[in-house]
């Protein structure tokens, strides 16, 4: 009984140990809010990681692919039908991506995926990151609803929006090409050079190349077929054999793409508000210019022009800035991957959903038997991305370790400031155990003691943590109003807040551990306590 | 060992006084041969050479000596908070300065009580958690809870009887001099002990309240019969007792008796 109430008045009384409880508290916080703001990072790292990808993905080898998609569809679905939820199969082949911003050209390396969105959207979020879906937002304030309903599926049609984009623009090119056809009369085809980008200097002077034959407005897919450079002398009249239609010029052409924001925008810092902005080169109903290869022997280079119909932002910078999804059909049209006598459509890629992604390594153990290694890689997305994943995890359990060290040095404190205490109750010990108190129970006390700090220590640092973690972006607020400077710059991170996430195992696993830590550095002193003499401590003066 | 020292088979005869008045009261705490040195520096410092001694059942002993003869180690000796270097003591028949440490944690709480010259309250505890330390120490948690109100009212009375019973709630450093060692007096009094054991308890007292102190303990002895050995250098305050034994260097020499 005395250990308990010698143990609440040492709390009560001793102000030096109020030391001590600060640490461990501030410790605990700490430890408390770097995990919470770890782990939310983490899981929205995780998101966007994931965002795009399938959670397995079955990849050719090759670029070329293979042949029908439903025999390995069905393959899949014999294998491990029933943890699957949706597949879908795409092309995936590298690329370039070009277009014309303040009159030079742009040209950007890409992943072009060819997807159909309907099954794309079944394997994935998609909708979610088209910009046309999406409300742009200024801070606070709504700067533009979204353009289409949630309701509406994903597809490669242009929001009324574009269109009218694309027409203004598209007028006024013809307008101006009129103009200049008039002073120059019609453009010499001998004074087209080839150039080394593939691309014929013809170009410099249009908007798009799809447009340079302007008073012949029904030509599209110019470089539909794969109008290599290296055929010379150029004869545009060529290009008109196979489509010459009358055609709306301002129709969206067939190549249609979702453009990732990365590739066509680009944040700039308002020199004077220095508000960030984000300067967008190329928006919906623009047309731009892929290149990438045919399949086949030898990998031929090939070009042609698309209709960008939305852009997209997963919020994972390494895609917005890479991927570039085109349809399907047309993709496989343009790289040859229609069997010329059957039709039948090859793909590199099967995006499969699963039911339940725990049962992921399952799944790619019967699929790895299914098909064969050296033609098929099957990937989780954790396993396609696990550097960047193991890299976050990394980096959380150094920071763990880091900040246990925090907690440690509390530890430290308390012995310290324990042993002081000791010597201070030195005479107490005597009396207590001319009372007859045992030198366990005098020992009791001190341990009690520490467990008493550490329990009120890692109280309030539980207390503190989590409201911290609630308040987190006002406290940020308030800290980017004292220092003037951005603590979280929204530019680098990508996210419009901090992201927390507060799991409870966490919260009592570095609770517990200061507790441990708090009655771990009483031991010493309390047996100190334990051992002093009777006799020898009432004499202490 | 470094003096000519009485073993153990010294018969208790040398201690003291004359037969007294009625039938003498049996011996309820003896001491044999006990010597005791501290070990200072480098070499070791006698204090007790050899002393035999025996405390009668209700008696009021004191023990006098100058600073430095020995009286508070012999006091500690008896009160089980050090233990002799040589000798025995009894309690009754039986021996206790070899018990195990639990059992004289046990004896501490059950069989003394001790008055200190300096009081040694808790300071952070109240008069009233003061004078209850002893219970609470004897008692577990669940136990003292049982209790409490008992126990409670039993210090409570034990601090009336020392007529402090208008300050229970007083922190040690908000009583005076003289306060305290009633306190003292009440906390040591409180488990019930067989014997007191008293060091310079009016040591750190002015004249007139260490009087108080010496009429307390008297009555104590007189009404309660309750044993008590006092230790003190002022041989004034000695002669109140029944008996008395002077301590010279490390041994029990005089006899002065009783008034």
């Amino acid at each position: 009984m005395y250990k308990l109430l010698l143990c609440l008045r040492y709390l009560r009384t001793r102000y030096i140990a109020l030391a001590c409880i600060v640490s461990v508290t501030l410790g605990v916080a700490t430890m408390i809010v770097v995990n919470s703001v770890m782990a939310g990072f983490s899981s929205e790292m995780r998101d966007r990681i994931h965002g795009l990808l399938a959670d397995v993905v079955l990849e050719s080898a090759s670029i070329d692919g293979h042949p029908d998609p439903e025999a390995h569809m069905a393959r899949i679905r014999q294998v491990c039908g029933d943890d699957i939820e949706a597949m879908t199969p795409t092309v995936e082949v590298y690329g370039m991506l070009s277009f014309q911003y303040l009159g030079h050209w742009i040209t950007r390396p890409v992943t072009l995926i060819g997807i159909d969105p309907e099954g794309k959207a079944k394997v994935g979020p998609l909708k979610e990151y088209l910009d046309s879906y999406r409300e742009i937002t200024d801070g606070d304030t709504v700067v533009r609803q979204p353009l289409r309903d949630v309701g509406v599926p994903a597809g490669w049609t242009l929001t009324p929006e574009a269109v009218a984009h694309r027409e203004a623009v598209k007028l006024h090119e013809l307008q101006y090409y009129r103009e200049q056809d008039g002073e120059t009369g019609r453009i010499d085809p001998s004074t087209i050079v080839e150039q080394p980008g593939g691309e014929t200097r013809t170009a410099e002077r249009e908007f798009d190349p799809s447009e340079f034959d302007t008073d012949e407005p029904g030509e599209e897919n110019v470089a539909d077929d794969a109008p290599t450079f290296d055929e010379p002398p150029f004869d545009p009249s060529k290009l008109f054999e196979d489509e010459i239609e009358e055609v709306d010029p301002t129709a969206p052409l067939r190549g249609r793409l979702f453009v990732g924001s990365g590739l066509v925008s680009f944040p700039q810092e308002d020199p004077q508000t220095g508000k960030v902005k984000t300067i967008v080169m190329v928006r919906p109903g623009d047309d731009v210019k892929i290149s990438t290869v045919t399949s086949g022997r030898p990998p031929d280079t090939i070009h042609f022009n698309a209709t960008v119909c939305d852009v997209f932002k997963s919020g994972m910078s390494e895609y917005d800035s890479s991927l570039v999804f085109c349809n399907l059909e047309y993709l496989q049209e343009v790289r040859g991957m229609l069997h010329p006598e059957t039709g039948t459509r090859s793909i590199t890629t099967i995006q499969i959903k699963l039911k339940d992604f725990k049962d992921a390594d399952e799944v790619i153990a019967k699929l790895r038997e299914a098909f064969p290694p050296g033609m098929w890689s099957i990937q989780t997305w954790e396993e396609k991305q696990g550097p960047l994943l193991a890299a976050v995890e990394v980096e959380s359990a150094i920071l763990n370790v880091l900040l246990f060290l925090i907690i440690a040095v509390a530890g430290f404190g308390i012995l310290a400031i324990f042993f002081m205490i000791v010597v201070e109750k030195t005479r107490d010990i005597g009396i207590l155990k001319a009372l007859g108190a045992s030198s366990r129970g005098v020992m009791s006390i001190f341990l009690g003691y520490g467990l008493a700090l550490g329990v009120v220590g890692s109280g309030a640092g539980v207390v503190m943590g989590l409201l911290f973690v609630a308040y987190i972006n006002e406290i940020e607020d308030v800290i980017t109003w004292l220092t003037g400077r951005e603590v979280f710059d929204q530019t680098i991170y990508y996210f419009p807040a901090i992201p927390t996430a507060v799991s409870v195992g966490m919260v009592l696993w570095v609770s517990f551990g200061a507790m441990l830590i708090a009655v771990l550095a009483s031991i010493l002193p309390a047996r100190r306590a334990a051992s002093l003499h009777p006799v020898e401590a009432l004499r202490f003066e | 060992m470094t003096t000519e020292t009485p073993t153990l088979d010294t018969p208790p005869d040398v201690s003291d006084d004359r037969p007294d008045t009625l039938a003498m009261p049996k011996p309820q705490l003896t001491c044999y041969a006990l010597e005791k040195s501290y070990r200072k520096a480098d070499h070791e410092v006698p204090v007790l050479r050899g002393v035999d001694l025996e405390v009668r059942e209700g008696e009021f002993l004191s023990i006098v000596g100058q600073s430095g003869s020995g009286k508070s180690t012999l006091l500690h000796l008896m009160g089980l908070l050090d233990a002799p270097d040589v000798g025995e003591i009894r309690l009754g028949d039986q021996r206790i300065d070899d018990l195990p440490e639990r059992t004289l944690d046990e004896l501490r709480n059950h069989v003394f009580g001790f008055v200190f010259q300096f009081y040694h309250l808790l300071p952070e505890l109240s008069l009233l958690e003061n004078v209850l330390s002893p219970l609470m120490i004897r008692l577990s948690l669940l136990g003292y809870w049982r209790k409490r109100k008992e126990l409670r009212e039993q210090a409570r009375e034990m601090i009336a009887k020392v007529g402090l019973d208008h300050r229970l709630s007083h922190k040690p450093r908000e009583l005076s001099g003289g306060e305290m060692q009633r306190a003292a007096i009440a906390r040591a009094l409180v488990s019930k002990p067989r014997i007191l054991l008293a060091d310079e308890p009016t040591g750190n007292l002015d004249g007139e309240t260490g009087r108080e102190i010496m009429d307390l303990l008297a009555d104590l002895n007189d009404r309660e019969k309750l044993t008590i050995v006092m230790v003190t250098h002022d041989a004034a305050l000695a002669r109140e007792a029944d008996r008395t034994l002077e301590l010279v260097k490390g041994r029990l020499v005089g006899q002065a008796a009783a008034a």
